[in-house]
């Protein structure tokens, strides 16, 4: 999120689309009733479904899934061509006057530098056009015809609410009452949140239907103002925890890379990273990124890590593939060339597409070890559960290790939540039989390979036998220990940014403090602050929330430096006065930066200096044009789903996104509308979370069975009755489920033609208290967005038919 | 049964002697605003958690409700219904927490022939004594609402208690407790009324221009009532009575035919013990079983109610 939870009660237009929040975020949902109640907000929903979310909408427009690009590319439109911009916050804090260079195009929805074979581009020409002084050439009039601003309307002038209603399905009407409604929050004194979870991000282009709304946001001036924002909502109560600590294979800590091996040194690796400013004095914030990647490598080896020996540079794997995501590493494990998985809690049988292809990548393993408070179904891939998982064991070989966890009320430690807030936990039971904790567990196994390389030497035991582990019980550190390391400390004295010495061995007070020289260590700079010399600020629970404004600066810590609101520059005018007093965060004084929040800016840095608000990037401003940031294009581009019940109307020849990643053998498997004519999307229900809960007596009574959800148009036209079995397929597998015929889901009318949409809900499996049942991922294909891998789990494309039950189901 | 002793004692079923009521408290209510609920089912979650009760794991029916309906063991549920407004040509999805309304004339305490199996506190409350209960099923037939269910395990009815032992240390009900969205509110009567128009007005403002509070004179008032954007159609949501009242059985049965009854039931005692002493014990032949079913049914569809679920009820 850029903004937090409590932030959402100062929206005046709220808008759910990709995400489901008062189904699958009931209790933040909580301040979008608030907004309504208190605030006279508007809540818009659009969505393939009309959620429980759309039941306390107060306009609700259908879409068809994977077309949200077009939609919010019809929305920008409609703000440009009816002039409902804030225009000052556009022309000063965005990039829609900087010139772009020449050579960059957009023809047959493709960007200049596509390679077919490669699925990729050569983005030399994604980049502004620098002028002799060093910097990009800005145009303030943005009138230039290569400006960004000329470039997004020329890039967006397809998407009529006509085109709108052919591609997506939306009624004209609707879509038009939409528009107008986000179009009032262009007033600096109204502003619409942005919330969306997983319905955006599992697509082949996930990361550009964000993108469609940060554009919108920006034309309307909402990102760093209370009440606005791109409200990301995570889906487990810390995967915010897991992206900022870096378990992604090319990430470490902090949102730094993995080097890759074209970079075989530190020098190559940092200078590609020293991010100077793209325009005349501006923050750049990245500059320190060396500090905040010595600091890391510090943390990790100590007294290893020296100056000499770059930081101890070459104990960090070099990527020879973009990323090891999961899609990648099952389809290793297929070929037989990835023979071992430690699987921290997850439960990729039943969550990774196409079921069949992970069941035969899992029978190829030597071993997997499962790490989990419960009985998983991946620990049981292996056993022979009737229809519900038809292998034979006899003929996998496979070893499997479950080592049973504890689960977050038997332990301490902090959990990162949506707002960024790491709060700190208690202890709240012991844990049953012989759970030991993930650290232990992980602990054990690291000491004992430790000894191994010890012992038998090996090909580079350095990084290995060299690793700092200084644990005052080296089995078992204490997530305070870890919290400590998070946050930074020095090794050596090293003078503040005030010139006074910090001894070693002293908690820094936050990453300001981070050197390159090797006399401070930090594990992940955002967090530094977290655990200071005063103490754990994740422990905080002072709820005070002076003016209101749902920042309660003391309650818990979030990054960075306990900020609450990203970007909050924005939310004052060039001279540093609030755009609304109302919306006020934080002002200029005449000497510094005062208010509720902890400024996103130089706290003394003085508004005339024409410091962009958007300090992290080179620019200063919000991008409107990526540069070439994204792999798969500075603007977003409608392009179907990989498998979709229409072609691409635009572009007819394009299918799927062009630099969406596929395997061969996933290309394959891909079935088209002629076999598989519905339109399928999966997602949670509220009585559930995932595949915990059917574990739960009171969850697996409130919600019982699997079913699939369709239209009374659809349910007739097969011969489907309600509560009765249908069976659920597309070209990689099967399933079946109780089939529940809706008003909710209606035919959407797609370039003149009816799209059935099948609604397949996600939490069954084969093991817990709930009756058997299938998961969607027997189902989806293996397609990955073209920045993140994220698989295309919201749509693709099935078959349905009515059935008869399994076999031990009740009838 | 709640920390409440019989100094708190309003109404008690089938008892000559006057209530003493000496404590004479606020009167409580339970405002559910159905256009802030979002169907989660928190309240549900919470009230097993409370009461300790765990029902069956069923199966899916085709529709969003689980369980089907009320049952022993489960005393309130989320009942769904999609409703397209003819004026507006939109859908909505109406979502409505059913359970025990707490009238403030019980059907249930009316109708009911053991002594104290059921009461009602001074604040409203109306709470089974399961203890005194005989398993009688008057309750069922006494209920406009079609809310309490008798136990096969013990023969008890069995129904909310709106959390009566939370009440009575202060505490809101578990539901309320739970609810994610603050669509479950509980406080004084007066106070929740007070809630409900400022809640009617931003209804009225988004076009709900029949929004209202669901506080049925018939029953004379509830002490769980509903905030609802169609309030001219309570049936709507999954069959909520439009206008409950009393089954005209339970009155007669409870005013004029008493005292009649009384005379009659010495009279029949007498009768019974010569007719059993000269002819042999009476069965229920099946077809008057079926017969006092079917005219049941026929009550029902009569006074406009449905059984949400679509569930049989126990007997």
């Amino acid at each position: 999120m850029t903004n937090l939870w409590m932030d959402i009660k100062h929206a005046d237009v709220i808008t759910v689309m990709g995400g489901n929040a008062a189904e699958a975020h009931p209790c933040g949902f909580k301040w979008v009733v608030e907004a309504k109640a208190h605030n006279n907000a508007k809540l818009i929903v659009v969505d393939p479904r009309f959620t429980r979310t759309a039941s306390v909408a107060d306009l609700y427009c259908p879409i068809r899934q994977g077309t949200d690009i077009a939609f919010l590319s019809g929305v920008a439109k409609y703000l440009i061509d009816n002039d409902k911009l804030q225009h000052r916050y556009v022309a000063v804090y965005s990039n829609a006057g900087y010139v772009v260079r020449e050579g960059y195009d957009f023809s047959e929805g493709l960007f200049a530098g596509y390679d077919a074979d490669k699925r990729d581009y050569d983005k030399t020409t994604w980049d502004y056009e620098i002028g002799p002084d060093g910097y990009a050439v800005v145009d303030e009039t943005m009138q230039h015809p290569r400006c960004v601003m000329q470039l997004l309307k020329k890039h967006i002038a397809i998407y009529t609410p006509e085109m709108v209603e052919r591609i997506c399905g939306s009624p004209k009407e609707t879509f038009l009452k939409v528009c107008e409604l986000m179009a009032t929050t262009s007033s600096p004194e109204r502003t619409m949140a942005s919330l969306y979870a997983l319905g955006w991000t599992h697509h082949s282009k996930g990361s550009q239907n964000i993108r469609s709304m940060c554009i919108v946001q920006t034309l309307l001036g909402n990102i760093g103002m209370l009440g606005g924002g791109m409200q990301a909502l995570r889906g487990h109560s810390n995967i915010q925890g897991l992206t900022d600590l870096g378990l992604m294979s090319n990430l470490i800590p902090g949102y730094l890379n993995l080097p890759v091996e074209k970079e075989p040194d530190y020098a190559s690796y940092i200078a590609k990273r020293q991010f100077k400013p793209l325009r005349p004095g501006q923050t750049s914030y990245w500059q320190n990124y060396n500090k905040f990647f010595v600091s890391f490598q510090k943390m990790m080896w100590g007294e290893h890590a020296t100056k000499d020996n770059d930081w101890a540079y070459d104990y960090l794997p070099k990527l020879d593939v973009p990323t090891y995501d999961v899609l990648r590493g099952f389809e290793l494990a297929k070929q037989g060339k990835m023979t071992g998985y430690i699987i921290q809690g997850f439960n990729p049988l039943m969550t990774f597409p196409n079921r069949a292809k992970m069941t035969e990548a899992f029978s190829k393993m030597k071993f997997i070890v499962v790490m989990d408070p419960l009985k998983t179904e991946t620990a049981r891939f292996w056993e022979n559960h009737g229809e519900y998982n038809d292998v034979d064991p006899t003929q996998i070989q496979t070893e499997v290790f479950e080592l049973p966890t504890t689960l977050f009320v038997e332990e301490e430690g902090s959990l990162s939540n949506s707002s960024r807030w790491l709060q700190w936990h208690w202890q709240a039971q012991e844990a049953p039989g012989e759970c030991r904790s993930d650290i232990e567990i992980m602990s054990g196994i690291f000491l004992r390979m430790k000894e191994a390389y010890k012992k038998d030497g090996g090909a580079f035991p350095d990084a290995i036998v060299n690793l700092k582990w200084d644990y005052a019980m080296a089995e078992s550190p204490t997530p305070t220990e870890l919290a400590r390391e998070l946050n930074g400390y020095t090794v050596a004295p090293t003078p503040d940014l005030n010139g006074t010495i910090i001894p070693a061995g002293k908690q820094v007070d936050g990453f300001a403090q981070l050197k390159d020289d090797g006399t401070t260590a930090c594990a992940c700079w955002i967090y530094s602050g977290c655990y200071t010399e005063k103490g754990n600020t994740m422990a905080r629970r002072d709820n005070t929330d002076p003016g209101d404004r749902g920042i309660a600066p003391n309650w818990a810590f979030a990054w960075p430096a306990n900020r609450r609101v990203l970007y909050n520059r924005a939310s004052c005018d060039p001279e540093g006065r609030p755009w609304s007093e109302k919306k006020k965060l934080i002002e200029w004084n005449g000497k510094q930066w005062i208010g509720f929040d902890v400024p996103d800016y130089g706290v003394t840095v003085a508004p005339d200096k024409g410091v962009g608000p958007f300090i992290l990037n080179q620019e200063g401003v919000a991008r409107l044009w990526t540069r070439g940031l994204m792999r798969d294009g500075p603007f977003p581009t409608h392009y179907e789903p990989f498998e979709s019940p229409m072609a691409n109307i635009p572009f007819p020849k394009i299918k799927g996104a062009p630099a969406a990643r596929i395997f061969k053998d996933d290309l394959a498997d891909l079935g088209d509308a002629k076999d598989f004519p519905y339109a399928a999307t999966s997602y949670r229900l509220t009585e559930h979370f995932h595949g915990w809960t059917k574990h739960a007596r009171i969850n697996a009574i409130l919600q019982p069975e699997a079913f699939v959800e369709i239209s009374e148009e659809l349910a007739k036209e097969k011969g489907i009755t309600k509560g009765g079995w249908v069976r659920v397929w597309s070209k990689r597998g099967s399933l079946k489920a109780k089939a529940v015929v809706t008003k909710r889901i209606k035919p959407l009318i797609c370039d003149g033609k009816p799209v059935h949409v099948v609604g397949i809900p996600q939490h069954w499996g084969f093991m817990g208290l709930t009756k058997k049942g299938w998961h969607p991922n027997s189902l989806t294909p293996v397609v990955g967005d073209a920045n993140t891998e994220t698989p295309e789990f919201k749509a693709w494309l099935v078959n349905i038919e009515p059935t008869t039950p399994p076999s031990d189901a009740v009838a | 049964m709640a920390d409440y002793s019989s100094l708190d004692i309003r109404q008690r079923s089938a008892s000559t002697e006057t209530p003493p009521e000496i404590r004479r408290q606020v009167e409580v209510a339970k405002l559910i605003d159905v256009s802030k609920c979002i169907g989660c089912k928190a309240c549900q979650s919470a009230c097993e958690e409370w009461n300790d009760l765990r029902d069956d794991i069923g199966i899916n029916r085709g529709v969003y409700d689980n369980p089907h309906d009320l049952t022993p063991k489960s005393w309130t549920l989320m009942r769904f219904t999609e409703y397209e407004n003819p004026e507006t040509q939109n859908l909505e999805w109406l979502i409505r927490k059913d359970g025990c309304m707490h009238c403030t004339e019980p059907g249930c305490l009316k109708a009911c022939p053991s002594p104290g199996a059921i009461v009602q506190y001074s604040n409203g409350i109306v709470d089974f004594i399961e203890e005194n209960c005989i398993g009688c099923g008057y309750c069922v037939k006494g209920c406009p609402f079609n809310i309490p269910r008798i136990s096969q395990t013990d023969h008890k009815a069995y129904k909310c208690t709106l959390c009566s032992d939370r009440v009575a240390v202060g505490q809101a009900p578990a539901c309320a407790k739970a609810c994610p969205t603050g669509s479950i509110m509980f406080g004084t009567k007066q106070a929740m009324i007070e809630q409900a128009e400022t809640r009617v007005e931003d209804l009225k403002s988004r076009g709900f221009q029949h929004a209202g509070l669901y506080d049925p004179a018939g029953v004379g008032g509830t002490h769980v009532m509903y905030v609802l954007h169609h309030a001219d159609q309570p049936s709507l949501y999954a069959g909520l009575p439009n206008d409950p009242k009393i089954s005209p059985l339970v009155a007669f049965w409870k005013g004029g035919a008493k005292v009649f009854g009384l005379a009659a039931m010495g009279f029949a005692a007498v009768a019974g013990f010569f007719h059993y002493v000269t002819a042999g014990p009476n069965e229920v032949v099946p077809e008057e079983e079926e017969e006092a079913v079917e005219y049941d049914e026929a009550k029902r569809r009569e006074t406009g109610r449905e059984t949400g679920g679509g569930e049989a009820r126990p007997h």
